[in-house]
């Protein structure tokens, strides 16, 4: 019994103690700009949380080593605030709350994943203060009308449209048969939105529209259906889950089909897990290092990859890209703004024009990128087996050939 | 209406034989679920995880070059460990008490293990490549993934040389007995203890099969156990309760049911169909009860 008290008292000194000395930042302290995330560093998208937390810890880094950012005048450098949202939206609501009302931090970067920014979003917005996301691209995020979220990636809906427009053109102008199977969950069910836009665009014709379940992991009596009714495309977006499960099972069921497009090819380490039978495969990205933008920090695509590997032994996913491409924003943002006032911070923003390492930033109304296009690359295996992703589309940067029709199974 | 499955009749043996080789998988797991149900009277919902976790024994061997098949013998053998742990540790607390208790402490270990292997294998979903390559009939038109056929062929395997050890060996009549009736096994000198435990550790073990087979036919995510405890789940309570024989029909059953569910309502209401059949089977189950004539034995 007394143990138990003791430990009863020496716990609730320990909540007295920390309830009392919460700090409470200020959105600048001394010459610091503390900016605040929530980031999934445990649960089911820790692996690119820790991808969103890389990129950001290394734009940091970058800036203030070259001089951090002007402000009246004076220099300040840029420190972040992390909390870990475990992948949980609830959770990630309740830390921009805590961000914001007791850390005091004005400015916020995005967390991981279309679904946590949207829990996250609303919170931002109530206290007006400016958002930076770069990981949330479902279209759903742009249509709300809020007015301190900008998302430096182009929103899902436009993923895969180039892929059916290079079929399109491939195809001597005239209008594809499309196949077409999505997870059912937000980010799949926009890039869904985006083919069935660009089908009614370009003439072409859904001849499958499958919606799969969430705990995906069997995807056979689609593909049974695709060989039955022979498509030109095949459009496959469900997550890494579903890039893998496609993968496997196509070269299984030996499923011909002239293009199959993709989602989170890179995520999902496609060409390492399944070698040649990734081959041909044409995957949409929002970034790749080979792209020529270029900026004074990261100078390019080449070189920040090459940086990123000697700070964290891996090359680096868009997911990084995009987030050090967040702080880019900021820096400029602020220095064009020339203050802290969140108002005036968030009308800079909205008119931010320029150009990253990882592609031109321009906002629309609804803070949507939309001076990006996406980038479509091919998996490319040499005869030893070793795979390369290669742009392909847009043509301006392509860095190979798209091979077309994809050769079949029984000739490979 | 004009059904693609019925315009392609090689459609209809396709969506057979994949339903089939699915459901044989999905037995071996509900075979388990039975067996620890009918004798601890406890509704696992951590099954799931045990999969996923005998699932990334296979994915290791095989990231270190062993093929991934080799799982089906090693996995099983470590994760009759891990259920015996398990065991010990919490389940023979919550045995002899209601039901509910049991859920609950399972849902705990279930939660544990997600993060558990979250953290320790990284929340990347991946997968064993067998390179079995494919069976094809009917010129190229029927597809038949040999993983599949092996994970259909180990699991009836496995599925036997239970049935047989449950009947010939000692320990496999002790758990029998206590299924029967644990105080009167207890009397008769069983020490029901260690048969909870084996019992516990004999799913744990059948779970680490079927995750070895499904690493190397399907993938593995350390938060995908959910899916496997609730088809499991729904394969036992079709086939009812310590109906072996009735879960390797309703587990091939539902798989291809699952399967035409598929192909002719759409892979959206594929889930959502096989719930409508287990609702119309317990309503049917409620209607027959109801008009059997009750008295006391």
């Amino acid at each position: 019994m007394k143990i138990k008290n003791i430990i009863i008292t020496f716990v609730s000194a320990i909540a007295i103690l920390f309830s009392t000395s919460v700090v409470s930042f200020a959105k600048v302290v001394g010459d610091k700009i503390i900016l605040g995330a929530a980031i999934s560093l445990t649960g089911k998208y820790s692996s690119n949380g820790v991808h969103t937390q890389n990129g950001y810890n290394m734009a940091v880094d970058r800036i203030n080593e070259m001089g951090g950012v002007k402000v009246g005048g004076k220099t300040y450098k840029f420190d972040i605030i992390y909390y870990d949202d475990e992948s949980n939206p609830k959770r990630a609501a309740q830390l921009a709350e805590r961000l914001i009302s007791q850390d005091g931090v004005e400015f916020m970067l995005g967390p991981y994943s279309s679904g946590l920014t949207k829990a996250i979003a609303p919170v931002t917005e109530k206290y007006g203060v400016p958002m930076v996301e770069a990981n949330g691209a479902s279209r759903s995020l742009f249509t709300k009308g809020y007015k301190y979220l900008f998302a430096v990636l182009a929103p899902a809906n436009l993923y895969l449209d180039v892929a059916i427009e290079t079929a399109v053109a491939l195809n001597g102008g005239k209008g594809v048969r499309i196949a077409q199977a999505f997870e059912q969950d937000a980010f799949s069910q926009d890039v869904r939105l985006g083919i069935l836009d660009a089908a009614e665009r370009t003439g072409s014709k859904i001849i499958i529209d499958d919606k799969l379940p969430k705990e995906l992991n069997d995807m056979a009596a689609t593909l049974a259906k695709v060989k039955a009714v022979k498509p030109d495309v095949l459009v496959v977006s469900g997550h890494t889950k579903g890039a893998l499960t496609a993968i496997r099972q196509i070269a299984e069921m030996k499923v011909d089909v002239p293009m199959l497009a993709m989602t989170h090819c890179d995520a999902a380490k496609l060409s390492k897990q399944h070698g040649k039978n990734s081959q041909y495969a044409l995957c949409a990205s929002q970034w790749h290092k080979t792209l020529t933008y270029k900026d004074d920090f990261f100078k390019d695509g080449m070189t920040y990859a090459a940086d990123f590997e000697k700070l964290f032994g891996y090359d680096p996913p868009y997911q990084s890209a995009e987030s050090s491409a967040a702080l880019l924003v900021f820096k400029d943002a602020f220095e064009r703004a020339n203050t802290f006032d969140q108002k005036k911070v968030r009308d800079a923003l909205a008119a931010t024009n320029m150009q990253t390492f990882y592609g031109n930033i321009k906002f629309a109304e609804g803070g949507q990128n939309v001076d990006k296009p996406m980038v479509l690359f091919q998996v490319m295996c040499d005869d030893a087996g070793k795979c390369e992703n290669k742009v392909v589309a847009p043509l301006k940067w392509a860095s190979a050939e798209l091979i077309h029709p994809i050769p079949k199974w029984s000739e490979r | 209406m004009d059904f693609l499955i019925f315009q392609v009749p090689m459609l209809t043996l396709q969506a057979v034989l994949d339903g089939l080789l699915l459901g044989i998988l999905f037995a071996l797991i509900a075979y388990g679920m039975a067996l620890q149900w009918g004798v601890m009277n406890i509704i696992n919902i951590a099954q799931g995880d045990l999969v996923i976790l005998g699932g990334y024994i296979a994915y290791f061997m095989y990231l270190y070059g062993i093929h991934p098949a080799w799982g089906v013998i090693v996995s099983p053998i470590i994760m009759y460990f891990v259920g015996v742990i398990i065991y010990k540790l919490v389940i023979n607390k919550v045995v002899d008490r209601d039901l509910f208790i049991s859920i609950l402490a399972t849902f705990g270990i279930s939660i544990l293990f997600m993060q558990l292997m979250n953290f320790a294998f990284g929340a990347d979903v991946v997968l064993a490549n067998s390179g079995y390559g494919t069976t094809m009939l009917f010129d190229n038109s029927v597809t038949l993934p040999n993983s599949k056929i092996f994970s259909a062929f180990i699991s009836i395997l496995f599925a036997i040389g239970l049935v047989i050890y449950m009947k010939k060996s000692k320990l496999g009549r002790a758990i029998r007995a206590t299924a029967q009736n644990a105080r009167a096994a207890k009397i008769l000198g069983v020490d029901t203890e260690k048969v909870y435990a084996a019992t516990f550790g004999i799913n744990a073990a059948l779970c680490g099969v079927a995750g070895a087979l499904i690493s190397i036919t399907f993938t593995i995510h350390p938060y995908m156990g959910l899916p496997y405890t609730i088809r499991s789940f729904m394969i036992v309570i079709v086939a009812g309760l310590g109906n072996l024989p009735g879960v390797a029909m309703s587990g091939m059953s539902l798989g291809v049911f699952e399967e035409f569910a598929d192909y002719i309502l759409g892979t959206e209401f594929r889930i959502g169909s096989v719930f409508l059949l287990l609702v119309l089977i317990l309503v049917y189950r409620r209607f027959k009860l109801s008009r059997k004539r009750e008295y006391l034995k």
